[in-house]
């Protein structure tokens, strides 16, 4: 494959860790990205590297990414930090749930153990009273997104990718056409999250927005990622709005708080001062402290989701030459490396190293079609 | 119970009062908030030993006067709808309004050199500051660099409060300055104050085309002990105890970039767009003074008049229109007066720090197109300033602009943030 041509389209923290891999197996990678690298989805995540249990599929995929993620953590402008994520019960029934999720973690070979009311206290003091008890698990971390994709940018380009300022108009018979006029042939690979559907209308991707809020320096108030266990119900849930109590430590001691998720395709960036408000109750009910902290700057985002939640990575369904990887909703920092190799590994037919079915974007086709 | 107040001004200065005795003369009910605790803006500021001009104490009775309501120390967090949540040191709360003015003002241009950021440098405008509040001053030697009008009332008010002004450096030509003068007899209440300033100032070196080029520390390296300046007479240092150093004033835009009103270029900056009747380009938001470029005391008088008469539904009168237009005209040449020579622009070198909250240097931010791309990959303008400072100074250096606003519009507390809103 060797010296042949790839165009990714979108130089999120995915495009970018595709064109990364890609010019390290020998193509001759362009990409296209109008903005900032990173500047998308990718400039507004918290970065935490997480190990999500309740699909099965995402979780093979974190899990495959989380050791791919080893060889990013030493590099300085990643801020890698392995705080662990600790998962907090607030009552008897929530904690009744923590070893099926154990079960479904080992069984995959991630470690996690049980936490009891005391061991709570233990690992994170500034918690409310009387919660139940919990889960950590060590090896998940936090990285800083953006710096990540401008890095991988930069590897590809080491390897003589380029990098080309223009916004792809629409797919043709053979490459892709810019909205400056040129036209680039070759085998495409679109990476374009939340605009998906300007280029490949016959997949569905919504956009899910949330508000994340960052204070100032408070270090050693909080150790790890602290979450609560009912956030997979807010995150995988289809209800139009939801709040779950997730912070971070920020390795600059500051604190990074969500999340909120709502559907919006308009894709309106301001914030809605009645959704912050929501999310911050949430958040004290498991972090009083928060209260009298000063908040710095408060932002939204936009998770790229898909139909089913799962991200389409694959080759496009009725497409010879344009392939697909975008969708991750609020997983895409974790699993943009795995999500890299996958994608390569169809490219160059050679096996994969998870299953890679899952992701297929034409699982949808019998949906669309109908 | 929800507060609701015909017109609410934001800002206490001399825009903000003028805004709401207007207001408050046509029947609305008016509330007047400021983050500091006293009224009077920048140039009313309080000075705990001398006491307020006739025009500051007359301006700043008839601002507050009740029915007029006062909310001091209170600071505007965020916006939604027609409301604003503001908070006190101690609660928060949300106001609605019919009518907003905003009155939002000034503040200093401090750009990198060498130095700045050793303790004793100081923007001109926070030396003046300081020193009203009582600051201990008496005998220190001070220089009083940078740009513009500000330096000759920091050097008078420091001198006031006992500091040996050791020389005011103006970056702008004598020639330019001379130039200036010999104008002024269309403004003669600026040429007697100019005149005033004179006299109040003699002994003291003002010397114009001099730009400090760097700020030196003493042996142990932190703190500052002479500067460096380069003039028509070559290179010299001074040695001093403080350096109080501004190059001029910049609209303060975040509320007004907030809400969404539409801007204009203020030379590097940005001001708020308003027509003749000071309504910017959302219906039912008005601007006044600084916030619509720099114009000093007197043309924010005139301005507040007009934004709180337009505010409270009333006519105004073509005099006060016409005197807008004089005064708007003595700022141009002011600004045509200190325009800043490429020499300043030029006096950060690549190991210069440029955003102090992050520890960002000049030098860090090349190969970055924009803002945006420099900020995600360095952190500059993302500490407690939020590119307050560095992106101002970044946009006068013609490195990139830096524009849109995100809550809260200053650290805030959380529990602020979380504020129900009163079902109204
Ligand atoms: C609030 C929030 C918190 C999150 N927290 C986490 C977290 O903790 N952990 C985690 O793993 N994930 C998290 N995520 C999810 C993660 O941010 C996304 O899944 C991920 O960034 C998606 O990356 P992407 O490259 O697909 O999209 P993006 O980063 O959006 O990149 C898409 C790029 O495509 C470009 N583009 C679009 N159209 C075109 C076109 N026509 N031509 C050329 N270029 C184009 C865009 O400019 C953009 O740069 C969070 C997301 C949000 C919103
Ligand atoms: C892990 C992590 C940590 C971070 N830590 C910090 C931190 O410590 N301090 C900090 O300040 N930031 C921090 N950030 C956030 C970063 O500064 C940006 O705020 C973030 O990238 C989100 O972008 P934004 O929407 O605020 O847009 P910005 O990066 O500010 O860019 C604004 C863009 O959005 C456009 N826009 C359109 N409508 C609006 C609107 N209503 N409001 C605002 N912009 C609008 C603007 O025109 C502009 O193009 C962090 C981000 C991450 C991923």
């Amino acid at each position: 494959m060797s010296g042949d041509v790839l165009i990714v389209v979108g130089a999120g923290i995915v495009g970018a860790a595709c064109a990364e891999r890609a010019s390290a197996e020998g193509f001759d990678v362009t990409l296209v990205e109008p903005g900032t690298v990173g500047g998308g989805a990718t400039a507004a995540a918290m970065g935490h590297l997480i190990a999500m249990d309740d699909d099965p599929a995402e979780l093979a995929l974190s899990h495959y990414s989380l050791g791919l993620w080893n060889s990013l953590a030493d590099l300085p402008q990643a801020q890698f930090s392995r705080c662990g994520t600790l998962w907090v019960a607030a009552d008897e029934r929530e904690l009744a749930g923590v070893p099926a999720k154990l079960e479904r973690l080992a069984a995959v070979g991630i470690h996690a153990e049980a936490v009891d009311s005391a061991a709570l206290y233990q690992l994170e003091p500034a918690l409310a009273p009387r919660l139940a008890g919990g889960m950590l698990v060590p090896r998940d971390a936090v990285v800083y997104g953006p710096a990540v994709a401008m890095h991988l940018v930069e590897c590809a380009q080491a390897r003589g990718a380029r990098l080309l300022r223009d916004r792809a108009l629409r797919l043709t018979r053979d490459g892709v056409e810019l909205h400056g006029g040129r036209t680039l042939r070759g085998t495409v690979l679109v990476a374009t999250g939340c605009a998906l559907r300007e280029l490949l209308p016959a997949l569905p991707m919504r956009a899910r927005k949330g508000h994340l809020v960052i204070t100032q320096r408070y270090p050693g108030l909080l150790r790890h990622q602290t979450l609560e266990l009912g956030y997979a119900d807010s995150a995988h849930g289809s209800d139009d709005s939801s709040v779950a109590f997730n912070v971070q430590p920020r390795p600059t001691g500051q604190i990074l708080i969500g999340s909120s998720r709502e559907f919006d395709d308009a894709m309106d960036p301001a914030v809605s001062m009645p959704m912050l408000r929501r999310m911050l109750e949430r958040s004290f009910r498991y972090l009083p402290a928060l209260r009298g902290l000063d908040a710095l700057r408060v932002w939204t985002g936009f998770r790229p989701t898909s139909i089913d939640g799962r991200p389409y990575i694959g080759r496009v369904p009725g497409m010879e030459h344009a392939w697909v990887a975008a969708g991750h909703e609020g997983l895409g920092i974790t699993t943009a490396l795995g999500t890299a190799c996958l994608l390569l590994d169809q490219l160059l037919q050679r096996p994969t190293a998870i299953d890679a079915a899952p992701f297929d974007p034409a699982r949808l086709a019998a949906t669309v079609a109908a | 119970m929800a507060e609701r107040y015909d017109v609410l001004v934001v800002g206490a200065g001399p825009a903000g009062l003028a805004a709401a005795q207007a207001a408050a003369g046509q029947g609305a009910r008016v509330a007047v908030l400021d983050a500091q605790p006293r009224a009077g803006g920048q140039v009313w500021r309080h000075d705990v030993r001398h006491a307020p001009s006739a025009a500051a104490a007359r301006g700043i009775h008839d601002g507050l006067k009740p029915p007029i309501e006062w909310l001091a120390g209170t600071s505007v967090v965020a916006a939604q709808g027609d409301a604003l949540l503001v908070q006190t040191p101690q609660a928060a709360r949300w106001l609605h309004y019919g009518n907003l003015v905003l009155a939002t003002g000034a503040r200093e241009l401090l750009l990198p050199f060498p130095g700045w950021t050793l303790p004793g440098v100081v923007g001109a405008g926070a030396a003046q500051a300081l020193a009203k509040q009582g600051w201990p001053l008496a005998g220190k030697r001070v220089v009083v660099a940078g740009s513009g009008p500000l330096l000759l009332a920091a050097a008078t008010t420091l001198r006031a409060h006992g500091a040996h002004v050791v020389a005011i450096c103006e970056q702008a030509e004598a020639s330019a300055l001379r130039g200036f003068a010999a104008g002024l007899w269309r403004w003669p209440g600026k040429l007697l104050q100019a005149g005033r300033l004179r006299l109040q100032l003699a002994g003291v070196p003002y010397r114009g085309g001099t730009v400090v080029q760097r700020a030196l520390p003493a042996a142990d390296g932190c703190l500052l002990r002479a500067v460096g300046i380069a003039g028509p007479r070559g290179t010299e240092r001074l040695a001093c105890d403080m350096l109080a150093v501004g190059y001029g004033l910049i609209p303060n835009m975040e509320l007004a970039r907030l809400l969404g009103c539409a801007t204009q270029a203020f030379g590097a900056h940005a001001a708020v767009q308003v027509d003749a009747r000071q309504h910017t380009s959302l219906d039912h938001v008005y601007a006044a003074g600084e916030a619509c470029g720099i114009g000093g005391v007197d043309c924010a008088r005139i301005e507040g008049a007009i934004a709180g008469l337009a505010a409270a539904g009333a006519a105004v009168p073509a005099g006060l229109l016409r005197r807008r237009g004089h005064a708007r005209a003595f700022a141009a040449a002011l600004r045509r007066t200190f325009a800043l020579r490429p020499q300043v622009h030029a006096l950060a070198s690549a190991d210069t720090l440029v955003c102090r909250c992050e520890d960002v240097t000049l030098g860090m931010l090349d190969g970055h197109a924009d803002f945006r791309s420099a900020k995600l990959a360095t952190r500059c303008g993302m500490g407690a300033c939020q590119g307050r400072i560095c992106g101002a100074a970044l946009a006068e250096l013609g490195r990139f602009p830096h524009a849109g606003s995100r809550p809260p519009l200053f650290p805030a507390r959380l529990s602020t943030l979380a504020h129900a809103e009163p079902a109204s």
